[in-house]
């Protein structure tokens, strides 16, 4: 099923969590949405699966108007970071609850339910779970359960929040892998949010950038990756390194910064940012450099400097260890980028304002 | 090599004597205060025999107040579950505008004592009360009548259940139901299959705890009851009465009742503590 949003907003009180939120996916997509905490990323998920209301804006499914619709007539089969199971139930009957509530003139027989619960069972590799209850399960069966609980009902919509926020890393990968492949076996379109970039990117065919109520970027993730659309992606994706340059004839110029080896952009001249990972700079002593080290600091593979500037302002470098002999702190350097993103100097105002945490529906973080 | 101790062989050992006289005391008092007088009770009831003790139990007015009480109890329970349910899912699941207020409401018959409630109930539904002449000229009867027993009751024991049901619903939060309409069930699904489980034991204790005040209401119910023997006396007041009547036997015959009641409902609670 397709799924398409317009020029949706949502606010709680003075806070403006949505502000005009446009995006269309695919059937049998599986999309991520990428923010940080704040971004408005769960509120949109929740709006798609008629927990919360938008204030204005459109939602449509497959051509349908799904705002006119209740949470139980959309029956996306939502699974929450701390996955929600019911604490009462066994494992078969937490998957089963779906089709138990189903109108009686709807509702498969029950052995056509318990051979449901027993396919999806194997499916998510949890046969000898059934008769646990969730309280006897660990993070990630728990995860699995409340996965089979949503794809029981065949979901058009599969609506994931947070899906590994609360596993640690080893499970984490091992489940996103497995959720790829559930994903491929069952062909349902499927959105999850994540504050992990690494999650996003992994896992998703496309990814949605949010930041403070707007979509930011959308984009395959080598896109994202390489080409941030905006200042907020640069920083999101790690390039952390901000240096003030100014344009001049398409070329960025800095005092003390070698910037010839970026391309020549088509930008107005006057004054721009340049945004750099840590391991974009290439360090180089030279007695004419107006940056100094400041520290040198190894994590065993790479080693990280501090740099001061000629104004007094510190930036990070990043290289392998083995490439920098005979560096040692209180000398002169010269930086060269070797890759970046130039985004024109905005005026302060017009970035965006990280807003005030939610009180309500915020999700938790362990 | 020293040789394998107990566990914890090494910790310093505190001062014992402390530790025992303070335990004595607890138990000393214990034994003064409560478990003494409750044997005393029945030792009273049963001291000229068991052929006594069922005459003064089988005694039409104690007979009809044990009868009333249950009736009490009965009536009032219910609806307090009801009531309990109903304002702890408004409170725990909803923001509204008098929210802290009726929070604060709901928690005034625990801080009033229950014979300003008998009072209240008089003033207002009295025959010189405010609804009175109305109640008359419609030939309602609430007052020294079952309806105002009940009434009263019901005030007294009005936050028992949502006292106990309020925090767990706000502890466990709503993504269960919410995860439960999602995957299409409606509200009343919600309620009875999600809901009402995760409640279940913090709901009979409440009930349990609400019976217990029903059956041992004494000073709102003396008010409103007018205290009619073999109409509108309930057992704690019977109680009361066969005790200025100087039948000590008698007295103690009905207490003895009134405490094995307690008694159930004490093992009965201390049960579902213990599923809780």
């Amino acid at each position: 099923m397709s799924l398409s949003i317009a020029n949706m907003t949502r606010r709680f009180g003075q806070t403006e969590v949505l502000r005009g939120i446009d995006l269309d996916i695919g059937k049998g997509e599986l999309v991520a949405l990428l923010g940080p905490s704040g971004s408005g990323k769960t509120t949109l998920l929740r709006i798609i699966a008629g927990l919360d209301w938008p204030d204005a804006g459109s939602l449509a499914v497959d051509g349908q108007d799904w705002l006119g619709r209740t949470a139980q007539a959309r029956r996306t089969g939502f699974v929450f970071q701390h996955y929600a199971l019911f604490p009462h139930m066994k494992v078969r009957d937490n998957i089963a609850f779906g089709l138990t509530v189903l109108p009686r003139s709807q509702r498969p027989p029950s052995a056509q339910i318990e051979a449901r619960v027993r396919e999806l069972l194997h499916f998510l590799q949890i046969d000898a779970l059934a008769d646990r209850y969730p309280s006897e399960l660990s993070g990630g069966q728990r995860q699995r359960v409340a996965l089979g609980r949503a794809l029981a009902i065949s979901p058009r919509l599969l609506l994931l929040d947070e899906p590994f926020g609360a596993l640690d890393a080893q499970v984490r990968r091992d489940l996103r892998r497995w959720l790829r492949g559930v994903h491929e076996a069952s062909g349902t379109t499927t959105i999850f949010v994540t504050h992990d970039q690494e999650e996003a990117f992994e896992l998703a065919d496309r990814v949605v950038v949010m930041g403070a109520g707007r979509i930011e970027q959308i984009g395959h993730p080598d896109e994202i990756y390489d080409h941030p659309a905006s200042a907020f992606v640069a920083r999101f994706v790690g390039l952390t390194v901000e240096l003030p340059v100014t344009m001049h004839q398409g070329r960025a110029e800095a005092p003390g910064i070698d910037l010839t080896a970026l391309p020549r952009r088509a930008m107005a001249d006057g004054p721009a940012t340049l945004f750099l990972r840590p391991s974009d700079i290439a360090v180089r002593p030279d007695p004419e450099g107006c940056f100094r080290v400041a520290e040198i600091v190894s994590t065993g593979a790479l080693l990280r400097l501090q740099l001061t500037g000629p104004d007094g302002c510190g930036i990070e470098a990043e290289m392998p260890r083995r490439r920098i002999a005979g560096l040692e702190t209180g000398q002169p350097v010269l930086l060269r980028p070797e890759a970046g993103r130039i985004f024109p100097a905005a005026p302060r105002s017009d970035q965006p304002a990280t807003p005030a945490p939610l009180p309500a529906f915020k999700e938790q973080r362990l | 090599m020293r040789p394998a101790a107990a566990p914890g062989a090494l910790a310093p050992r505190p001062d014992q004597r402390v530790a025992k006289a303070l335990i004595a005391a607890a138990v000393l008092l214990t034994i003064a205060v409560l478990v003494v007088p409750l044997a005393y009770i029945f030792h009273r009831a049963f001291a000229q025999g068991f052929q006594v003790f069922a005459a003064n139990i089988l005694e039409p007015n104690t007979l009809h107040a044990i009868a009333l009480t249950a009736l009490v109890a009965l009536l009032t329970v219910p609806v307090n579950i009801a009531f309990g349910i109903a304002a702890a899912w408004a409170i725990a699941r909803f923001r509204f505008r008098g929210r802290k207020a009726l929070l604060t409401l709901i928690e005034i018959p625990f801080s009033i004592s229950p014979i300003i409630a008998g009072i209240c109930y008089l003033l207002l539904y009295g025959r010189q009360g405010l609804l009175g002449s109305w109640l008359l000229a419609h030939d309602i009867q609430i007052l020294f009548a079952l309806p105002g027993i009940v009434m009263v009751t019901m005030f007294v024991t009005s936050p028992f259940v949502l006292r106990e049901v309020l925090p767990l619903m706000q502890a466990q939060g709503s993504e269960q139901e919410q995860a439960a309409v999602t995957l299409g069930a409606s509200g009343w699904q919600v309620f009875r299959r999600v809901t009402l489980p995760n409640i279940r034991w913090a709901l009979l204790y409440g009930a349990v705890l609400c019976t217990a005040r029903a059956v041992g209401e004494f000073g709102g119910v003396s008010v409103v009851s007018g205290s009619i023997r073999g109409q509108t006396n309930t057992l704690p007041l019977q109680i009361e009465l066969l005790f200025n009547d100087l039948n000590i036997a008698g007295a103690f015959a009905a207490a003895s009742t009134l405490t094995v009641i307690a008694l159930v409902v004490m093992v009965l609670k201390t049960a579902m503590e213990a599923r809780r």
